[in-house]
């Protein structure tokens, strides 16, 4: 609309003379090695397809050809600021298929740590989307807070981001008192933090021009691409796996499922905040449940699914990540499919980035929060 | 017109409020840590490159060269070999290689000894000019924790 907008006030017919622009695979503002092929007619973007593929790394091929536990490693790696979400995805669908009960302090470890992951992932896209926009100082808030879940996963984890903590039917170890209360402590002083951020980013002036209805998805072409996360929700859907197909111990635990209508770059910003809200609601919660016991089931030694299909979903900070898996009844998987949810996001891109200007998309490509790995897998 | 205004009143208001949490943050003692000058302590279970445990008395390894972490190892990291010497109840272990250039710090050898002959040390500035350093790295010669 706004291309046609643009080309009416030239005349009928659009410039004569269009360039394309190459935006990456090196670029500040493509986090990682992401490659956009611009089709330019001035500042206006005529075409902007993503070129994909930088750095693929055969996370599915890998999966076909190794154990069950010899892949758990590479599920820290496919989206590595959401390490957790990933693991818990290839654990559940393992013990649901070969039936293995986890233990109760197990299950809400996993969704403490789970939430914990996610509140570092959408800090990390607080401060690099605000530098894509061009504010600098967001950045050092968000990484000090960040620094904090850092310290605290790696107290029990041992890695400060490719984790690798859960287990199939249980953890790698158990967390401890320390623990505990340093996550109680962090969640009594994220809640002022936020409302930190909202004074000083969200209610500020210059970012609200620059995200207010620029690039609007609408839940429709959320549809037809299978955009799903903040994304969706930021285009008015109510959709999230932890509520539509619960898993783990989620179905216990209050919490709200931010949304907000409008579907341009603040709605997104906006879900992505209100999140971090309600991830914190949901740690005090789990803290407060926590209970006592084992933290590891009876597993067998070499695991081997019985012939058939699985699929297993879960919420990662991007969205939905799932994990389909084919057995043939070996110990190897006969196929691994992973729907990674930054894919399908950035596959509208290109429709939604239509008649925008430059600058515009590049808030709507960081609005996507995409991982590049997590692209490419 | 109203709206021009609101905006120009409320954008100011919001830009004033920003400027005062900067400025309040200016007088908060930092929290940066000055490596390489400072360093932090390394917590108890992080995950450096794995090296042998010994028995304290005779300083022999306490690996039975079981094989378990080879097999257990997603990259091909590890080579183990071992023979069972006279009088001996064990195998005992003759060579120990440590590919840590393929090594992700996954801790599946670890997990799986039987022995606990395996444990992760606390190195994470490890740096050298070529890339031979670290592809045969023999973990039976190395006795203390690798430094830089």
């Amino acid at each position: 609309m706004l291309l046609e907008q643009t080309i009416s006030t030239r005349g009928t017919e659009p410039a004569p003379e269009t360039f394309v622009l190459n935006l990456g695979p090196q670029h500040p503002a493509t986090h990682g090695v992401l490659r956009l092929k611009l089709t330019m007619d001035g500042e206006y973007i005529l075409r902007g397809e993503p070129v994909p593929g930088y750095i693929h790394r055969m996370h599915e091929k890998m999966g076909e050809n190794r154990t069950y536990a010899q892949f758990l490693p590479n599920t820290s790696r496919i989206d590595y600021l959401a390490a957790m979400h990933y693991t818990h995805a290839l654990v559940a669908l393992v013990e649901r298929a070969a039936g293995i009960e986890v233990p109760p302090r197990a299950e809400y470890v996993r969704v403490i740590t789970s939430e914990l992951n996610r509140i570092s992932s959408h800090l990390v896209w607080f401060g690099a989307y605000l530098l894509d926009l061009g504010g600098f100082t967001p950045l050092l808030y968000a990484f000090d807070d960040r620094e904090k879940i850092l310290d605290l996963l790696e107290a029990i984890t041992g890695a400060r981001l490719t984790y690798g903590y859960y287990r199939f039917g249980g953890l790698a170890n158990d967390v401890d008192a320390a623990f505990v209360e340093g996550t109680r402590a962090f969640v009594t002083y994220m809640q002022p933090r936020l409302d930190l951020y909202r004074k000083l980013v969200t209610d500020n002036i210059i970012l609200r021009k620059r995200l207010e209805d620029i690039g609007p998805i609408s839940a429709e072409m959320c549809r037809r691409y299978g955009a799903s996360g903040p994304v969706l929700r930021g285009a008015g859907v109510a959709c999230d796996v932890r509520r539509t197909e619960p898993y783990s111990v989620y179905p216990s635990l209050d919490f709200a499922v931010p949304v907000f209508p409008e579907g341009d770059c603040l709605a997104r910003y906006r879900v992505r905040m209100e999140e971090m809200a309600q991830s914190l609601r949901i740690i005090d919660q789990a803290l407060t449940q926590l209970p006592e016991g084992p933290i590891q089931a009876k597993v067998p030694r070499v695991i081997k699914l019985p012939p058939g299909e699985y699929y297993s979903a879960v919420e990662a900070a991007r969205g939905r990540f799932a994990i389909r898996v084919v057995s043939d009844g070996k110990d190897i998987p006969y196929r691994v499919k992973l729907r990674t949810p930054s894919f399908a996001n950035l596959t509208l891109f290109e429709e939604a980035s239509q008649g925008m200007m430059l600058p515009d998309a590049l808030a709507l490509l960081g609005s996507l929060d995409l991982v590049i790995p997590d692209i490419d897998r | 017109m109203k709206r021009a205004l609101s905006d120009l009143f409320g954008g100011f208001v919001s830009l004033l409020t920003g400027l005062r949490i900067t400025l309040q943050q200016f007088f908060k003692p930092s929290v940066t840590v000055h490596y390489p000058h400072e360093t932090l302590p390394m917590p108890e279970r992080f995950r450096g490159p794995v090296m042998l445990v010994r028995d304290p008395a005779t300083g022999q390894a306490l690996c039975i060269a079981c094989k378990s972490c080879e097999k257990a190892c997603p990259s091909d990291c590890l080579v183990v070999e071992g023979v069972k010497r006279e009088g001996d109840k064990k195998k005992s272990v003759t060579e120990f290689k440590l590919d840590f250039t393929r090594c992700s710090l996954c801790g599946s050898c670890v997990e799986v000894c039987p022995v606990d002959a395996l444990k992760f040390s606390k190195a994470y500035n490890l740096a050298s000019t070529s890339r031979t350093a670290f592809c045969q790295i023999d973990l039976l010669e190395r006795r203390e924790e690798p430094r830089p």
